[in-house]
């Protein structure tokens, strides 16, 4: 059967390929090749979905090789969420920006991003360290690449920096990855899990790779590349930066963290308390700098600062728990935060700008839109329904279980500085005045207004399937030590 | 499944149903709006009827579904809960008739009309919610619903005013959150149970369990306005009249309240409550709210001021009687989620019919008006009445039934505060009726409009007296086996154990 088949792993990293590919060549069907491309690696990814939820765990080895020398793929629930929530993700972004660029950005838009999506996926169905390496680095440079898209001063001198950040993060990862190579003789996850052991130089090791991985996913006070870059991109690419490029790399962490560091319990406990504090200060941080923003974008970007805190609250804890929560999570901010780079297009479009100040008569003219930020942001604030409060909720439980409830303070915290920013917005998009040096609000297309809804709904339909998508989490143990 | 498994959840769909409907409706589709609007909530009017029948006859109506690991997504119909959806229903349907005619010919009303479905929705999810996280869910979704009724107007003025009732808002559910999460971390249950379910748990939790309550209830008192957590309802005042009328009446503050006795009855239990005790202390925060904003209620010029520290007075009774932990006095704090609803929202409809017809806001400005708009002042003053106690009214009924409870309880002390309270609620509720009826009109109306052939429009009118109607035959026929009384005693029996 042709749905049974084992090769849909390696169709929905070369599908994206060949789409860039040939969108690359064909410049005048370029969107109608990216969406039939888009399409495609949705469904495959769909159905590579449907394999590991009916038959648990897949595994391809890539020229049949075996596991030494080869490369192997690997898919389990946790490769399967982020899987599904990229697709998920890049779909609307992929319908959204066939509306929103036009001429010749869109000549650059769809390989880049075609490029990195196909990183994605691959990093996703890795499990060896240097393969990981590998998407990384498709992913930072097209992430790159993708940022420098707008033009102007300000883009190319946020991209520069991202560049530096991100090749300084890369670097360090690569090196953690030749010393584990060097010791141990393999850079496969399951062998290096069996062989690795506490000593100095595996305190070099996991410092390296922890810092290069946090670089890249901008926890504080590693964020400082962030703002900049993620609001002087076009929107699409905003949205996918935040959305998905730095789960990626806390994708990694979270791998080794579990599986590939030889860390007891009492040592992820102990460790992860820092990781947890930095979490914290995150989220106080990323709050009242998102709280100051005058621009809508600037605030998006903070907020996602914030955000990536949050996921770092889930190391201390150490509990399957806990890292569900954190899972969970990704995908409601995920989902959450493309709808609300969505809105920030939107309103930059209809009215030329996105001062916060004047956003006023907004809910009049693009009622749909305001719905959808109101949505979303009904789930990052964490308020139920909605994927934001299932990830809250779980994350709650588990640090009340393990006695560390202080977690769950900064928690809450965090809520309610969200719920100011996210209100801050809205209360100016009520105000009705009628103000005559203004220019003319231009109308947008409705697909553009209806994308962005459509994500943010379905944040708060995460908040109702919340049993489903748990339930895919335990194929594979991936959160148990030595599972993969 | 059958029909009695789908009953509570059409209740809570068909509200937000209509919602998503009237977002979508162009703003000139008056007549389609207005219809569906009226037919949604005499539609589940009806069905609430149909329960309360099933209820009373012993059915069993529950809709369930997992929505967390461990826990439900559940809707039940129970004594308690039939009380505040047959009130919120029928409110629902004269706030209605009362919102179309006030918003004749302003702008926004798809928008208005929506959140004002989506917050009915929310409350009677609130009513129906069988469990803590399904009652957090809907008492969340009402905190938000209510934001753009509060702002509707779109001036700075309400903006402030819409930022200050989501800060504490937010933080009371906050603070309610974490109380449920601690309670479901020592229990791994949330069920609303009769009488409680935590009784039986090991004494080592108790402290724990005094946080969870001091969590818990600190995060409803803040929608049910307890002092000092009351600052945000004066505020709101500038929001639209059917809006404060829906706010005081059933929606935001009474859901609070009715929060509140949910999580002493169903969660900790009233005997347990007692053991623990929690409850001495909160009669007596509830008392002092009481006299407190019946003080504060007296120095207010501005009418819906006034009326809004009395709101926060008299929903202080449901806790007070509720807190008292007799059973007479448990009757009358249950029977007062409905009366004062019932005697709030008259007032609250009197109140915009004065602003709306003759643009007046002040108290001062309130001479002679009685001759102007007879119909609309004699509902206002049935209400007023029926606050301060006058019997045979519905607000009689609570005090004496809190005042007798208190006895039997042994808390004489509760008598003072009762008194206190019907003397300042006469002497701030008295001079209007004074002023209205038996002064002379100072000249002409800050701002007059010719509303239909009577004195205001009908729709206007009629759900006033409609509503001052109810507070006499609530009062007159309290001994029916059908009145709001006879349910509470229902209710309580239940609670007690009797």
């Amino acid at each position: 059967m042709l749905i049974d088949s084992p090769h849909w792993i390696s169709i929905i990293i070369l599908l994206p390929i060949l789409g860039a590919v040939a969108s690359f060549l064909w410049r005048q069907h370029i969107v109608k090749i990216a969406l039939t491309t888009a399409t495609g690696t949705v469904i495959s990814v769909g159905i590579l979905s449907w394999q590991v939820i009916s038959n648990g765990v897949q595994c391809y080895e890539l020229g049949a090789w075996n596991a030494p020398l080869g490369i192997e793929l690997y898919v389990d629930g946790l490769s399967v969420l982020m899987l599904l929530v990229t697709a998920v993700v890049g779909f609307a972004i992929s319908i959204y920006a066939s509306a929103y660029f036009e001429g010749n950005k869109s000549k650059h838009f769809w390989p880049l991003w075609l490029f990195l999506w196909s990183g994605l996926n691959a990093l996703f169905v890795s499990s060896d360290i240097f393969n990981l390496f590998v998407t990384l680095e498709i992913i930072g440079l097209s992430a790159v690449a993708l940022v420098a898209l707008s033009g102007g001063a300000k883009a190319i001198t946020a991209a520069m920096r991202y560049l530096l950040v991100s090749l300084l993060g890369s670097m360090l990862y690569l090196m953690g990855v030749a010393l584990l190579y060097h010791s141990y003789g393999t850079v496969d996850m399951v062998l290096l899990s069996l062989r690795t052991e506490m000593n100095p130089a595996m305190w070099l090791i996991m410092g390296l790779m922890t810092v290069g991985l946090l670089l890249k996913t901008a926890l504080f006070p590693l964020h400082f590349w962030l703002p900049a870059a993620h609001s002087s991109a076009p929107v699409p690419v905003s949205a996918l930066l935040s959305a998905l490029v730095v789960k990626a790399s806390f994708y990694i962490l979270w791998r080794l963290w579990i599986v590939v560091f030889p860390l007891d319990n009492d040592a992820q406990v102990g460790l992860g308390f820092i990781l947890g504090v930095l979490g914290s200060l995150a989220i106080v941080w990323g709050g009242v700098k998102a709280l100051q923003q005058t621009r809508l974008k600037l605030l998006i970007a903070y907020s996602t600062v914030m955000q990536i805190g949050y996921l770092f609250l889930a190391f201390p804890l150490a509990s399957i728990m806990g890292w569900k929560a954190a899972l969970y999570f990704i995908l409601a901010h995920a989902i959450a935060k493309t709808a609300m780079f969505m809105v920030a297009g939107n309103i930059l479009i209809h009215k030329g700008h996105d001062r916060i100040a004047d956003l006023y008569s907004t809910v009049q003219h693009l009622p749909l839109t305001i719905v959808a930020f109101s949505l979303s942001g009904i789930s990052l604030m964490g308020l139920p329904p909605s994927g934001g409060f299932v990830a809250k909720w779980l994350l709650l439980e588990a640090a009340i279980v393990s006695g560390q409830w202080w977690w769950g303070i900064v928690l809450l915290v965090g809520g309610l500085l969200t719920g100011a920013y996210v209100f801050k917005v809205l209360g100016y998009a009520f105000i009705q005045e009628n103000s005559t040096n203004e220019p003319r609000p231009i109308g947008i297309s409705k697909r553009m207004e209806w994308t962005a809804l459509s994500m943010a709904l379905f944040a708060i339909v995460l908040g109702f399937i919340a049993p489903f998508v748990l339930g895919i989490m335990d194929i594979g143990s991936p959160f148990t030590k030595g599972s993969l | 499944m059958n029909f009695d498994n789908w009953v509570p959840l059409l209740i809570v769909i068909i509200p937000l149903f209509i919602a998503v409907i009237i977002f979508a409706l162009a703003e000139d589709k008056i007549k389609t709006r207005s219809t569906l609007n009226i037919g949604a909530s005499v539609l589940s009017l009806g069905l609430v009827g149909i329960m309360l029948w099933g209820v009373s006859k012993g059915f069993h109506y529950e809709t369930r579904f997992s929505f967390l690991p461990g826990l439900d997504f559940v809707l039940r119909a129970d004594s308690l809960s039939m009380l505040f959806v047959t009130l919120s229903s029928a409110l629902w349907l004269l706030t209605t008739v009362y919102a179309i005619g006030y918003l004749e010919g302003s702008p926004h009303r798809s928008r208005f009309f929506g959140f004002f479905s989506l917050c009915v929705a929310a409350t009677l999810g609130v009513a129906l919610a069988g469990n803590l996280i399904t009652f957090l869910l809907f008492y969340e979704l009402l905190t938000l619903a209510a934001y753009p009724l509060i702002v509707h107007r779109g001036t700075q003025k309400v903006r402030r005013s819409g930022r200050i009732y989501l800060m504490y808002t937010l933080t009371g559910g906050a603070l309610l959150l974490l109380g449920t999460v601690l309670l479901y971390s020592i229990t791994g249950t949330l069920e609303f149970v009769a009488s409680g379910f935590l009784s039986t748990l090991d004494s080592s939790t108790h402290s724990l369990l005094i946080l969870v309550f001091v969590l818990l209830v600190s995060g409803l008192g803040v929608k049910a306005a307890i002092v000092p957590l009351h600052g945000w309802l004066p505020q709101s005042m500038a929001a639209p009249a059917p809006v404060s009328a829906l706010l005081h009446a059933v929606a935001v503050v009474k859901a609070g309240a009715f929060g509140i006795v949910r999580v002493i009855y169903d969660v900790f239990g009233i005997e347990f409550s007692v053991t623990l005790g929690l409850t001495l202390p909160l009669a007596i925060i509830a008392a002092i709210t009481i006299i407190y904003a019946s003080t504060r209620a007296l120095f207010q010029d501005g009418l819906k001021a006034r009326l809004a520290y009395s709101t926060v007075s008299q929903v202080s009774y449901i806790i007070l009687g509720v807190a008292i932990a007799g059973p007479i006095a448990a009757v009358g704090g249950v029977v007062h989620l409905v009366h004062q609803g019932v005697t709030k929202i008259t007032l609250f409809f009197c109140a915009g019919n004065l602003a709306e017809t003759l643009g007046i806001h002040n108290i001062s400005e309130m001479h002679g008006v009685g001759r102007r708009m007879p119909w609309t002042m004699t509902a206002f003053t049935i209400g007023a009445l029926g606050m301060i106690g006058i019997p045979p009214l519905a607000g009689f009924i609570t005090k004496w039934y809190i005042g007798l409870g208190a006895l039997e309880a042994g808390h004489g002390w509760v008598l003072i505060v009762l008194v206190g309270s019907s003397l300042l609620n006469a002497a701030y509720f008295l001079p209007i009726l004074y002023v209205a009826w038996f002064t002379e009109p100072k000249g002409d109306w800050p701002a007059e409009k010719k509303l239909g052939k009577y004195e205001t429009s009908l729709l206007l009118l009629v759900p006033p007296l409609i509503t001052a109607l109810f507070v006499i035959l609530l009062g007159l026929f309290a001994s029916l086996s059908f009145s709001a009384l006879a349910w509470s005693e229902f209710i309580i029996s239940k609670e007690f154990l009797l």
